[in-house]
């Protein structure tokens, strides 16, 4: 291995309150490490004699800006210094409240973060709302640098008061800083060197304890985790393999262990791991993007959660608990359907309740708020329409973290502390439509008896294409013949049909759309008709689906050759070898051994 | 994990989450070093597959070397290869070699306005047949939604604020003050009709780490980055009017790397052969805002 690859690189972010001295430290620190072109620092310097002003540091950096066109690779978004022991990328994050979403950025992409406050100014509503969001985005080394002591002639009861009051504000956010530094960063006290001035500080010098950060330890046991992030099949060349791919999030895998996907619940075990020039690997670990095959090929869709079944499982469910900060441009509130994004799931989710909400700045609840407003942080409950898979953010921290997607924009980030009940949300939909549907005089009983028939949903599903909607159509009319109250939904055809490209189609809209259907099929059964539907590909949540929202009436599955259920079964399977007239023949039958016609017992 | 690994771990995911999301997505190939990286990326993605198309914009000023390993290696890796220029700067002699106009303008007419109108679809574009290995007008003339790039932050000054997934308007413009948000492995996937994403997987590589890369996995790079004999070599590859090749005897993909770890060129920035840097301030930037990559 080169030199260069075991030389250490951290990223760091240096936050705070706007005009607490962030360029003037990132300006000290590159010209302390020698991290500037020759001669810069004497050419400000010079003119700032010119122009008889005192010269600042800051000035160095928006200098540096100026000669971005030339070339040189330092710029006010990230600059570049090292120490003897490693090599650091600062992350400048802007203290004004506007950038918020800037600085959740920067933050994101460090691994340790430096928390200026001015000593002359003290705490204020930044100061405590960036310590907040560290906290919130996992960043969990913070030192704290009381900047600016040169104002307030080094006095350590200033320094300790910020301390104290820093502390206890810290302290109800569970963030426990590495350590406090008091520093002049413009005079270079405690930087790189240390102060004179202040000998009632014992510690270290920013330099010194920012090499003591540590690199997140890789936690590779911890149970395996990788959101699937596709299933590749390219067929070129004829490759047959077909891959499980995705980025391995935790733990660690090794060829012929049995997995399961979450939420299908689907099981298989690692037949090979995929790798592009590579040596062949038996083993898979943390932080690898990679792929597999498994041993039986299963239909699996991205956004399963993959695990090992002999570890710890994560939560399966559509409800749950989080703390969650939002940036949206718009309040998040109740009622509109947002998209969710978590690991590799995708999916539709409400917020279903507020808890409370909290003013990152100064940690005042109010738990009378109906909204949460931009860069407000609330405790809420957040439900999907479909079971998701993840776990909770103190078990397994990258997936027990979510972002709200509103208007094209991630609009929020939000971690999960606790999962909540099994309800989901469609089944509590039903009970509230059928709670608030208006009874007719008609009961069902009396409208069934008048009719002759059982109202139902009958869908045909199917993996294979073969004239699903032939045998549909053809069934409504041999129905319709025998003077039957029946109706075929062809919308279904186009809304669901078997997309070409399938890989791509949302499961946002699709859920839409089974939705539609399952709400079509109530209306139309209530009113005492026999609905009929075709649908591609369905899979067991999708079936559980509409036969939820079918209630109280009944969906009878009708398997037209293999399909993809597994824990739902069809009611009848038919063969899609035979002919149109032998299959509807085979499903009439069928639904008069069900008395579905002149029920008796009405 | 070492640093490579994590780079390269990190440049897979975005490339399978862009693959993942857009239906019309292309990948940029200058057939320099970034973009060659990222093609090697795109293999280890999908597992030695290319399953985007490959889009490069010809100015006719490329040295000919580069046109020659462009085709030679979509051949052999049976790349979907796809080129488009601007055909009427080109008759108009509306370039800088030309005399009639300056370098920043050139590179406006026969790089920018080349991209918008490729990427759109406006303007025709040229596919490879790979049966008679000749380039024929392509039929499809959808507008690429996504747009996979090559840059790095540690270029220069305005690459560095770019995002991961980085949003353009309508008129490829981009705002620059208003980005979207990024965490978690999060990126803005979504998107209204008329806008396009492009997509940066390579942000956080520096030019020694793409150089460590070609190294460890032995990716086939062009000549032009190597001394010949004559003691220069390119160390960016841009139209021939205007780039100049530097002073070096690096022979090899060794040596290029040690001279970038502890040689002469630890401290010089790669663009300073290239002249349209330098033609007015922010030069760059200026041509980024419009949509030059």
């Amino acid at each position: 291995m080169s030199t260069s690859q075991k030389t250490d690189q951290m990223n760091i972010v240096i936050v705070g309150h706007v005009d607490h001295g962030k360029s003037t430290l990132i300006g000290r620190l590159l010209a302390d490490t020698g991290s500037l072109p020759e001669g810069k620092l004497e050419q400000i310097k010079a003119m700032c004699e010119i122009n008889s002003k005192p010269f600042e540091y800051a000035f160095l950096l928006d200098a540096l800006k100026d000669e971005r066109s030339q070339g040189i690779t330092i710029d006010t978004a990230r600059s570049f210094f090292k120490t003897q022991k490693r090599h650091y990328i600062i992350i400048d994050a802007p203290g004004h409240i506007e950038f918020l979403k800037n600085m959740i950025t920067g933050a994101a992409r460090a691994e340790a973060a430096l928390l200026l406050i001015d000593a002359n100014e003290g705490v204020k509503e930044n100061s405590r709302r960036h310590g907040y969001m560290l906290s919130m985005l996992g960043i969990k080394q913070v030192i704290v640098l009381v900047n600016k002591m040169d104002l307030v002639y080094y006095d350590q009861g200033v320094y300790e008061k910020i301390v104290a009051e820093y502390t206890e504000f810290l302290t109800q956010i569970n963030v426990t800083p590495k350590t406090f530094i008091p520093i002049a960063a413009r005079e270079g006290d405690n930087i790189a060197l240390k102060s004179t001035k202040m000998p009632w500080y014992t510690g270290g010098t920013v330099l010194t304890l920012i090499d003591e950060f540590e690199k997140e330890k890789e936690k590779d046991n911890q149970a395996f985790r990788m959101p699937v992030q596709d299933i590749y099949k390219f067929t070129e060349e004829n490759d047959d393999r077909r891959i499980v791919a995705g980025t391995i999030e935790t733990g660690s895998i090794t060829v012929g262990t049995p997995v399961i996907f979450q939420p299908s619940g689907k099981k298989s075990a690692i037949k090979t791991i995929e790798s592009f020039n590579t040596p062949i690997k038996s083993k898979a670990t943390i932080g690898e993007a990679i792929g597999f095959t498994l041993t039986e090929e299963l239909y699996i869709k991205p956004g399963e959660l993959m695990c090992a079944q002999s570890e710890l499982q994560p939560q399966v469910g559509t409800k749950f608990k989080a703390n969650l900060f939002w940036l949206g441009k718009s309040p998040m509130i109740k009622d509109k359907k947002y998209k969710i994004k978590l690991g590799a799931a995708r999916g539709n989710a409400y917020l279903a309740d507020i808890v409370s909400v909290l003013d990152a700045s100064s940690l005042e609840s109010d738990a009378q708020k109906s909204k949460i407003d931009r860069h407000d942080v609330a405790e809420c409950i957040i439900e999907t329409i479909r079971p998701i898979a993840f776990d909770l953010n103190r078990d397994i921290e990258s997936l027990g973290r979510f972002v709200i997607i509103d208007d094209y924009e991630i609009a929020g980030g939000g971690i999960i502390t606790e999962k909540i009940g099994d309800e989901s949300s469609i089944e509590k939909g039903v009970q509230r439509r059928n709670f608030t549907w208006t009874k007719s005089k008609i009961s069902p009983e009396k409208r069934a008896r008048n009719m002759g028939q059982r109202p139902c949903l009958l869908l045909i599903i199917g993996n294979q294409e073969t004239e699903k909607y032939t045998l549909g159509v053809s069934l409504e009319e041999a129905l319709f013949n025998q003077g039957k109250t029946v109706y075929f939904l062809g919308v279904s055809n186009m809304l669901l049909s078997l997309n070409r490209d399938a890989r791509r189609r949302s499961t946002e809209d699709r859920d839409e759309h089974i939705r539609q259907i399952g709400e079509i099929a109530h209306i139309m059964a209530d009113a005492g008709s026999i609905m009929i539907s075709a649908i591609s590909e369905i899979d067991d949540t999708e079936a559980q689906m509409i036969k939820s929202l079918v209630t109280p009436f009944d969906v009878k599955i009708i398997a037209n050759g293999p399909t993809q259920l597994d824990t739902q079964k069809a009611d009848l399977t038919i063969d899609p070898n035979t002919t149109v007239e032998d299959r509807v023949k085979t499903i009439i039958d069928y639904l008069n051994r069900l008395e579905t016609f002149h029920p008796k017992e009405l | 994990m070492n640093q490579l690994d994590k780079l390269e771990a990190q440049s897979v995911y975005l490339l399978r989450e862009a693959y993942r999301e857009f239906k019309n997505l292309c990948m940029l190939w200058s057939v320099g070093k970034d973009s060659t990286v990222l093609l090697w990326l795109a293999r280890k993605a999908f597992f030695g597959h290319v399953p985007i198309p490959l889009v490069h914009i010809d100015t006719h000023y490329k040295i000919p070397e580069m046109i020659r390993y462009r085709d030679a290696i979509a051949l052999e890796w049976k790349l979907t290869m796809i080129y488009g220029e601007n055909r009427a700067a080109l008759d108009a002699k509306q370039t800088f070699p030309d005399g009639a106009i300056d370098r920043i303008a050139c590179c406006k007419n026969l790089k920018t306005d080349a991209l918008k109108n490729t990427l759109s679809g406006a303007w025709p574009r040229y596919r490879l047949n790979h049966t008679t290995r000749k380039y024929e007008v392509d039929k499809n003339t959808d507008p690429f939604t996504g747009v996979i790039v090559g840059a790095r932050a540690d270029e220069e000054g305005s690459r560095s604020k770019e995002r991961y997934f980085s949003p353009r308007d309508k008129r490829s413009d981009w705002d620059v003050g208003d980005q979207p948000p990024e965490f978690w492995n999060q990126y803005k996937t979504d998107f209204p009709p008329g806008t396009h994403i492009r997509i940066h997987p390579l942000l956080d590589w520096t030019e020694l780490n793409i150089w460590e890369y070609i190294q460890r996995e032995n990716i086939p790079i062009t000549d032009l980055y190597f001394d010949q004999g004559q003691g220069t070599r390119y160390r960016s590859l841009g139209c021939y009017p205007c780039t100049t090749a530097v002073e070096s005897t690096a022979k090899n993909v060794d040596d290029v790397v040690s001279e970038l770890r502890v040689g002469k060129f630890a401290n010089i920035a790669e663009r300073s052969g290239r002249a349209q840097d330098k033609e007015d301030g922010g030069g760059l930037e200026t041509l980024r805002r419009e949509g030059y990559m």
